[in-house]
């Protein structure tokens, strides 16, 4: 499984903020003092789409991905809770308070819990994951989130017999989020995920990511991450998780039904209505990525869908 | 000041977003999704000079400042000039120059569909903006292909409506302001008869008396 343990964390990798902030800085400064021409500037890394033009596209997926930086995973957020502009959340976040924060476990299951922060932390060990994200707006990023299978979370509340699906919910208080003042969406935002979803091991809950305590804009103080689907269903800043009998409606299935799907897997072959799914753009690169089925973690999760038709079933 | 050198300064306000983009480019400040932000900018710059250039008539007709009648030619080259770019960017980064791709792109995305026609339409008014090109086709002729310009604003309002996710409000903006315009054409023909010819026989497309 590509599930990375933190001790595969190159240490490397997470520094690559770093060396990325020093060099941005260091092309600032330089261009600014006109020491070097701007046009040079293009052959860095971070623009080298421009000369890989007519090269083949390359997967999403590849074993020297580089993470996507700390700046961007920060500053380039859908979080219609703190306005509809990707750059909003960074703006408005911090409108919102972390402290104290109850995340329910109910419905369906034998041990019904309220937990607060400090008990997700202590009763499950954090461990940190490199995931790629990939938007249904065609972009993506590479994440090191740190978090904890929600499997273990969702057999300690013990479901029971008749529990097939998880329901997930964000926070509801138009003060602390001012986006929830516009009925773009049906609020609060709702999530959910089949029983056997939820459980699977690459599923995740996230409290932190570069080794931080998650940042507001990026859902604090704790959010799902599910890695093959679109970024909508990793819903951000939860505070209930239901178990429930029945398919539960998400708040896009609600918005637009014919374009956001209850499992909402990522599929090449499947376009949304108004754009393509094929390629994808990784933030802060220039070229195109292709696109792979489950976002690549296909061998991992395949088996969830057998005998399913994806294209119905979008 | 003189007409010329208003001219001249519009010219050079109407590079601005260009310029802009460009810099930004250069200093690596077009944010995290950069060929977003440039389709994104051209797309909006050429919708806006689409409206400005529709707004000239009813602002000569209400301020009486026949002059600006002057400056209708630039800003609708620029409308196109920012709607060509705004597609060869497109064309460029989301399709790498593959023209069968933009094809069944255009023919599979009724969003991409719409912005095309709107393009579409901007060509031969483009194209013929030239007061040798009005001699050549005759007021009546020229006039009637100037005409596009509602269908192909109508067009690229309706496109950013459809491509947006959810948030209509800024589409809708644009197409409040459009719904103005298209109104005062209405009203003023309705209350002054037919609408007066914006240009008769002795004036070149900018207005000018010959
Ligand atoms: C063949 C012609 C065209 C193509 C292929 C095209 C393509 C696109 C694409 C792909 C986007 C979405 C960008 C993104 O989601 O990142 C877009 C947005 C947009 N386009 Fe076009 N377009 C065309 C013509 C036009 C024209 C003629 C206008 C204006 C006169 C226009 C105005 C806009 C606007 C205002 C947006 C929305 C920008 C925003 O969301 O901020 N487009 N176009």
């Amino acid at each position: 499984m590509s599930i990375h343990k933190r001790d595969d964390i190159l240490s490397s990798e997470i520094t690559d903020e770093n060396i990325y902030l020093g060099r941005r800085e260091f092309f600032c400064k330089a261009a600014k003092l006109g020491f070097i021409v701007p046009g040079l500037k293009f052959g860095t890394a971070e623009a080298a789409g421009f000369l890989n033009l007519f090269s083949p596209i390359k997967p999403s997926a590849l074993p020297d991905d580089k993470l996507t930086s700390f700046q961007n995973i920060t500053h380039y957020n859908n979080f219609y809770e703190f306005g509809t502009s990707k750059s909003d959340p960074a703006k408005y976040a911090g409108m919102l308070k972390t402290s104290p924060w109850e995340v329910k476990v109910e419905g369906l299951v034998r041990y019904p819990r309220t937990y607060s922060i400090d008990d997700l932390f202590k009763t499950y060990p954090q461990e940190d994951r490199i995931y790629r994200l990939r938007c249904v707006e065609a972009w993506s990023m590479v994440i090191p989130w740190r978090g904890f299978s929600l499997a273990h979370l969702l057999k300690k509340a013990d479901p029971l017999g008749n529990a097939r699906f998880v329901e997930f919910w964000t926070l509801h208080d138009p003060q602390q989020m001012p986006g929830q003042n516009i009925p773009v969406l049906e609020w609060p935002y709702r999530e959910g995920l089949r029983l056997d979803e939820a459980m699977h091991p690459l599923t995740i809950l996230a409290t932190g990511l570069y080794g931080k305590s998650l940042p507001n804009q990026d859902g604090a103080p704790v959010r799902l991450v599910i890695p093959w689907k679109y970024g909508f269903k990793s819903i951000k800043s939860i505070v209930k998780i239901r178990l429930i009998d029945h398919m539960p409606r998400t708040s896009w299935e609600l918005a637009a039904p014919n374009e956001y799907g209850f499992y909402s897997n990522v599929n090449p072959s499947v376009n949304h209505p108004r754009w393509s799914q094929a390629t994808e753009r990784r933030i802060g690169e220039w070229d195109l990525r292709k696109t792979l089925l489950f976002n690549g973690y296909a061998n991992e999760v395949a088996s969830l869908y057998t005998g399913m038709n994806l294209r119905k079933n979008f | 000041m003189n007409v010329k050198w208003i001219k001249f300064l519009v010219f050079l306000i109407c590079l601005l977003p260009l310029l802009r983009l460009v810099l930004l480019g250069l200093f690596d400040g077009l944010g995290p999704n950069p060929v977003s932000h440039l389709i994104h900018s051209t797309g909006v710059w050429s919708l806006v000079l689409l409206l400005v250039t529709l707004s000239i008539t009813p602002l000569r007709r209400l301020f009486e400042v026949s002059q600006i009648l002057r400056l209708r030619r630039m800003f609708g080259q620029y409308a196109f000039f920012y709607g060509l770019l705004h597609f060869l960017i497109y064309a460029w980064f989301d399709q790498y120059f593959e023209w069968q791709g933009i094809w069944r792109d255009i023919m599979s995305r009724p969003f991409i569909l719409v912005g095309f026609i709107s393009l579409f339409f901007l060509v031969p008014m483009s194209v013929t903006s030239t007061n040798r090109w009005v001699r050549r086709l005759g007021v009546r002729w020229w006039r009637r292909i100037h005409w596009l310009i509602y269908p192909s604003a109508f067009l690229a309002v309706l496109h950013f409506w459809l491509e947006v996710k959810r948030d209509i409000r800024e589409p809708l903006i644009y197409a409040i302001l459009l719904g103005i315009l298209f109104l005062y054409r209405i009203g003023y023909a309705f209350l002054c008869g037919r609408t007066k010819p914006l240009l008769n026989s002795n004036q070149d497309c900018a207005g000018v008396q010959r």
